[in-house]
């Protein structure tokens, strides 16, 4: 075994972000002028360091590429006994350079995004506990530890949507993404109990070891309740409703929480989990039809929205519905899933802070029907933007064809129904897809300006527009766009080259042998390549080439049911909310009522009986004599009786 | 077996007794009545002392005397005074015991 | 050193202390100006002195400090004392909460005239009375501090009788003299659902005097156990009458509409003390008296007492999110709360009674942190209506962030307190009826819920301008939470301390419910 000071110090990615997230939470307004660029320092610094623990990793042979630090007795309960330790392999090391070099991007695009925010150091002082609590997620070597991240992850998510929350309805998505999120924890909660009921354990380790053992119901359960989890947190069918809304947050929060990293929490768990879900086919096919159902449900919803982060935010949703279908296709599925995890953070952490630079250049636009045009006056965002669009096309040789193309190639591999059901789906979703991401990009940046330069404008037909002085943002902002862009465009098949990812990620995900699709690769490769160009051409047709109407039209039926997401928020109300708010009323009610009733019931009986017994006290003496005889000869007839 | 017969009077006598409490408004009435209610007993217990052969109950019946004779003291004295202070002696005028 | 320390009457010295200068402090009237200063310096002594016990104190030795004095032989009284782990942990958690409350209250009792109208009197015997008053208010915390050290060193179920009730007597003047507008009926209500489960468990510490026919020591908790052995139907009615009591205390649903009076009604500091440690006795009297003296009956019932805590979790956690005042609904997360205490105590898995046993530490720090926080809100706003408060976390950054870390603890978000013990008590719950596992978990939704909810209402949205000048929490409250919320955080990190004091009492407990059943 090597000697790797590096790897031994990885506690310090977690430590150097939480330390700074205290200093800035516990300094205050002292900190206010600097306390942003120690934001900035302290992911840069765990990016760094994480770098150098990739590269330690490197030169190890593969098999020693998995160390295992133990930290510290955390839970030592007798029966059940917990270490905190970290899983140090390529799968968490991917994550880690995922999150601390995106995290670093977005949080100097952050400084000058937040510039006129007066509590901008507060702000990153959430930034920066986000970045701890996901890495001790993907850290964690066990599900306790892990859970500790899963939750800090919504607890820094929870903040950060809320973080305009003078805003009534902001505060509200903030509070309904932490609660979604939590019905999806009680999953990871459940799974956990089973965990310890069956093996008696919570580390990677020996659940993993056992996990061949355990009987199959177990591990079925267990693997359900992993993937409510991860619906919670990846906001996949049925537990997704947050996700639209948590665009409240921040748009930098957007593109780091909602797009590049916490929500692709529930694939990492899931392919951290394979074990149990190598034991427990149902569950894994239960994931790939969540996956399947939801990247159809994000891309239906993508196509209507004329807000831009709703848009990117169904999008994601979409997308991460690849990933969960590619992890829950098992082995062959897996190291593409995390692949199209990576490649998904780029490219779309890029058009998010695209969208940012956008609404940064319009006054906080959201609409996309008042954009229109903009590529001069934003030429780099209209650059780095259009990389992420043909990324998440899956335009050759961007990075989204060699990661989504290969999930399509899985989808179709199998036997039975399995294949001609996720092959077309998957095939489908990338059409759409296509459709309403290039929808996205010409309403913004291409046709007609639907906005004027100024007020006294000659054309009459502009009247009603809005007066916009669309600018490109600064360089602090346009920077971290580039190096994104440079990402989505090159990543992927750097990659991709010779395999180079899917070896990477053997050591944790196992080797696969190769298996053909129903379909011919070629012919696949075609297919999808023709049907989103297919998808992009309609979407040029529609909103590049002819004019787009400032006030939405009516459209059909399914295009008022996607504005709605599909009546998601309409079916929680109904099911969930209404009858729940209508049980918290009548048992608040029935609880001064019926129990504290009952007990001031027996009060009031007592004093009530009390005021009847009293009065048989009349005060006269005869009475009383009498009432005495009374009593002495009735004791006489139930002495004389009973003796009998 | 004779004694019985001074049981069957000390119940003859209780009845009376009682009775006239029951009836009679007038205190000083309702106070024999009383009075002879308490003789009943103190009748019953030396009866059957007598008739078990010990002597617990003729001392009872001594104490009982006693009780009695502190009673009358205490119960003429309240009757003087509520005759003195209302003009008349009959129960149902009176019903202090209510307060 | 050590020998030193064993060889004191070191319990015995920690409730004399502070009742003697309750007594003092009460009586003297010189000192009366002193009070506060003089209140803070003994329960700080005091906690100086339960830390240091800590080094002599052997986590898998038993009882330890043991002492035992005859007092009424004649009925088998005595006292004695002596603690385990939990005892030790119980006590040090309320002399630790002690000094926190009596310098969050430091200005906040008021004569009762001057209180809601702003600014103090300002004549000369205004101060006089409130030197008293304020006396008052020390002495009681004092004596409260006294009777919550002794009830959990108490071995002779004769003495805990006596002090279980003794405390209703501090509790009773905390609310009824120093509470809100319907402080008397809540006192009352408080007293009254007291005395009424006290004199029912009165009924079967003298079926078990009768019983054991009396002589010296008689009630001694270690010469009880056993004593009921074979007669299955006395030791039920017998634990019946002390579950009753037991009950009340720590408030299981269906009798716990007293709670959400008094804490309501109570100073947050008293609130906090209420529910941070004396609803414990309730959970801490199942433990160490229940099940050492009744397990069979304990064995026989505990499955209806679960179904009673799941019902308690998830009504408490509704309760607590259709409550309008702030302070009843801390109250009703407590009884949501409590309902997992129960859970893990009768669930019959060691996992599940380390955790109940951890739960009543965590749960009484941050129930103390939330009260006190949000007493200092209702002081500065004047009201306990979460509808009257909108957009607080811009006015009031740092109360804000108190209230949120503290609420974080109560829905068991992990790294914080209350994730261990909830953890341990559903994992260990499942562990032997996955059925009670998967109804208790519903709670952690709930409890996200009502925290989320009160937050929403009170900090977030537009600020009212009505209340845009609040000051934020000053020197000296922000120096009594901070030790709460170290507190918080240790317990969500580093449990490890308090577990290993804390497992050697809940396997032995834990092995006398596997055993019986």
């Amino acid at each position: 075994m090597q000697d790797t000071p590096l790897t031994n110090l990885a506690w310090l990615l977690i430590a150097i972000p939480l330390a700074s997230a205290a200093v800035l939470l516990v300094g205050g307004r002292r900190t206010n002028a600097w306390g942003h660029w120690l934001g900035v320092v302290a992911a840069a610094a765990a990016a760094l360091l994480g770098i150098g623990i990739l590269i330690e990793m490197l030169g190890l042979p593969e098999a020693e590429r998995i160390h295992d630090l133990h930290l510290f007795s955390w839970i030592p309960a007798g029966d059940l006994s917990v270490d905190a330790g970290l899983l140090v392999d390529p799968l968490s090391m991917t994550f880690v350079l995922l999150i601390t070099f995106v995290g670093a991007l977005i949080h100097v695009y952050s400084v000058a995004y937040m510039e006129h925010d007066e509590n901008r150091r507060r702000f990153f002082a959430y930034l920066n506990l986000f970045v701890a609590a996901m890495l001790v997620l993907v850290l964690a070597d066990s599900y306790a530890l892990l859970f500790v991240g899963w939750e800090g992850v919504g607890l820094a998510s929870y903040l950060l949507i809320g973080f305009w929350n003078q805003r009534t309805e902001y505060a509200v998505a903030a509070k309904k993404a932490f609660v979604m999120n939590r019905v999806g924890d009680m999953g990871m909660l459940i799974a956990m109990m089973l965990m310890f009921a069956s093996i008696g354990a919570v580390d990677f380790e020996t659940v993993f070891a056992a996990a061949e053992g355990t009987n199959e119901g177990i591990l079925t359960a267990t693997g359900l309740m992993l993937v409510l989890a991860a619906c919670g947190k990846s906001a996949q069918f049925p537990l997704q409703a947050w996700l639209g809304d948590a665009m409240a947050g921040p748009t930098p929060v957007s593109a780091l929480i909602h797009a590049a990293t916490m929500v692709t929490a529930g694939v990492y768990l899931i392919v951290r989990s394979a074990p149990v879900f190598e034991g427990a086919p149902t569950a894994q096919l239960v994931a790939a039809i969540i996956g399947a159902i939801t990247l159809l449900f994000g891309a239906i919803v993508g196509c209507a929205k004329d807000d831009i982060k709703k848009t990117l935010a169904a999008s994601t949703m979409s997308q991460i519905g690849y990933m969960v279908l590619a992890a829950g296709l098992g082995p062959i599925g897996y190291a593409f899933a995390i692949f199209h995890l990576v490649t998904h953070g780029f490219f779309k952490a890029g058009m998010f802070l695209g969208a940012g630079s956008v609404m940064h250049g319009m006054g906080d636009e959201v609409n996309m029907r008042r954009f229109g045009a903009l590529r001069r006056s934003m030429q780099i965002t209209w650059i780095t933007f259009g990389a992420g669009w043909l990324a998440i096309l899956g335009i050759p040789p961007f990075s989204g064809f060699w990661s989504k193309d290969k999930i399509i190639e899985a989808a179709f591999v199998g036997e039975g129904w399995q294949p001609w059901v996720f092959g077309p789906i998957a095939l489908l979703g990338a059409g759409i897809t296509a459709f309403y991401m290039s929808r996205l990009f010409f309403m913004t940046f291409h046709g007609k300006a639907r906005w004027k330069e100024s007020e006294d404008s000659a054309n009459e037909s502009d009247k009603d527009l809005p007066v916009q002085h669309p600018h490109e943002s600064p360089l602090l902002m346009t920077v971290p766009m580039i190096v994104l862009a440079v990402g989505s465009v090159a990543l992927g098949g750097l990659l991709a080259i010779g395999d180079t990812f899917t070896h990477w990620l053997e050591p944790v995900t196992g080797h696969v042998e190769h298996h053909d699709p129903v379909i011919a690769i070629p012919v696949l490769i075609g297919a999808t390549i023709a049907i989103v160009l297919a998808g992009a051409f309609i979407a040029w047709r529609q909103y590049a080439a002819s004019a787009v109407p400032v006030t939405p039209p009516e459209g059909s039926v399914l295009t008022r049911a996607a504005r709605v997401d599909l009546y998601q928020d309409a079916v929680n109300e109904a099911v969930f909310a209404t009858p729940g708010a209508r049980v918290t009323e009548v048992l608040t009610e029935a609880d001064t009522t019926v129990v504290d009733g009952a007990a001031r019931g027996l009060g009031s009986g007592a004093v009530g009986l009390g005021t009847w017994w009293g009065r048989l006290q009349t005060g006269f003496v005869r009475s009383y004599a009498s009432i005495m005889v009374v009593g002495v000869v009735l004791a006489v007839v139930v002495v004389l009786a009973t003796r009998v | 077996m004779t004694l019985v017969h001074y049981l069957v009077l000390s119940g003859i006598l209780f009845s009376i007794g009682a009775v006239t409490v029951l009836v009679r408004r007038n205190a000083l009435v309702a106070f024999m009545g009383v009075e002879l209610m308490l003789n009943a007993a103190n009748l019953m217990l030396v009866t059957f002392a007598r008739m078990h052969g010990d002597l617990h109950g003729q001392v009872i019946a001594f104490f009982v005397m006693v009780v009695a004779a502190a009673e009358v003291v205490i119960g003429l004295a309240i009757i003087v005074s509520i005759h003195r202070t209302r003009g008349s002696a009959s129960l149902d005028d009176a019903n202090l015991l209510k307060n | 050193m050590t020998s030193i320390l064993v060889d004191l009457p070191w319990l015995s010295l920690l409730v004399a202390v502070p009742l003697l200068a309750a007594v003092v402090i009460w009586l003297v009237p010189g000192l009366q100006k002193l009070a506060r200063p003089l209140g803070l310096a003994v329960s700080l002594l005091v906690l100086a002195g339960a830390i240091a016990m800590v080094p002599g104190f052997d986590a898998g030795g038993g009882y330890q400090f043991t002492e035992t004095y005859s007092w009424i032989p004649a009925i088998g009284a005595s006292w004695a004392v002596g603690i385990n782990g939990l005892g030790l942990v119980m006590i040090l958690l309320a002399v630790a909460l002690v000094p926190i409350v009596i310098a969050a209250a430091w200005n906040e009792v008021r004569l009762p005239e001057a209180a809601g109208s702003g600014e103090t009197g300002s004549g000369e015997p205004d101060t006089k009375a409130l030197d008293r008053r304020r006396a008052g208010y020390v002495a009681l915390v004092l004596a409260l501090e006294a009777m919550m050290v002794a009830i959990f060193a108490v071995r002779d179920l004769f003495s805990f009788y006596v002090v279980f009730e003794a405390m209703l007597v501090p509790v009773y003047f905390m609310i009824g003299v120093f509470g809100g507008p319907n402080r008397r009926p809540a006192a009352l209500k408080f007293l009254l659902y007291s005395l009424a489960g006290g004199l029912v468990m009165l009924s079967g510490v003298i079926y078990l005097l009768v019983q054991t026919g009396g002589g010296e020591q008689a009630l001694l908790l270690d010469n009880l156990a056993g004593a009921l052995e074979g007669n299955y139907t006395a030791q039920l009615w017998v634990f019946l009458s002390f579950l009753i009591a037991f009950a009340i205390k720590a408030p299981m649903v269906p009798v716990h509409t007293w709670l959400p009076d008094a804490a309501a009604e109570a100073p947050p500091g008293t609130s906090a003390l209420l529910v941070g440690v004396l609803d414990k006795v309730g959970t801490f009297g199942m433990i160490a008296i229940c099940l050492p003296l009744f397990p069979e009956a304990v064995a026989n019932v505990a499955p209806y007492l679960v179904v009673l805590a799941i019902i308690s979790i998830i009504y408490g956690g509704i309760l607590a999110i259709g409550q309008k005042d702030v302070m009843r609904l801390i109250a009703f997360t407590s009884v949501s709360h409590f309902g997992l205490i129960v859970l893990g105590i009768f669930i019959g898995t060691q996992t599940a009674m380390v955790g109940s046993m951890i739960y009543m530490v965590a749960h009484g720090v941050s129930t103390a942190a939330l009260f006190l926080v949000a007493g200092f809100l209702t002081q500065r706003g004047g009201s306990a209506q979460m509808s009257s408060y909108s957009g607080m976390q811009r006015v009031v950054p740092v109360l804000a962030g108190v209230f949120l870390i503290s609420g974080l603890a109560t829905l068991a978000l992990p790294g914080l307190s209350g994730f261990v013990p909830e953890y341990l008590v559903l994992l260990g719950s499942f562990e032997a009826s996955p059925a009670a596992g998967v109804f208790a978990v519903i709670g952690v939704v709930l409890s996200a819920l009502y925290i989320l909810l009160a937050y929403q209402r009170v900090f977030t949205g537009p600020v009212d301008p009505d209340r845009s000048d609040l000051p934020d929490l000053g020197g000296r409250e922000r120096w009594t939470m901070v030790p709460l919320v170290l507190a918080m955080l240790v317990l969500g990190f580093f449990p490890a301390p308090v577990l290993d004091v804390l497992t050697p009492a809940a396997d032995q407990f834990a092995a006398i419910l596997g055993s019986a059943s």
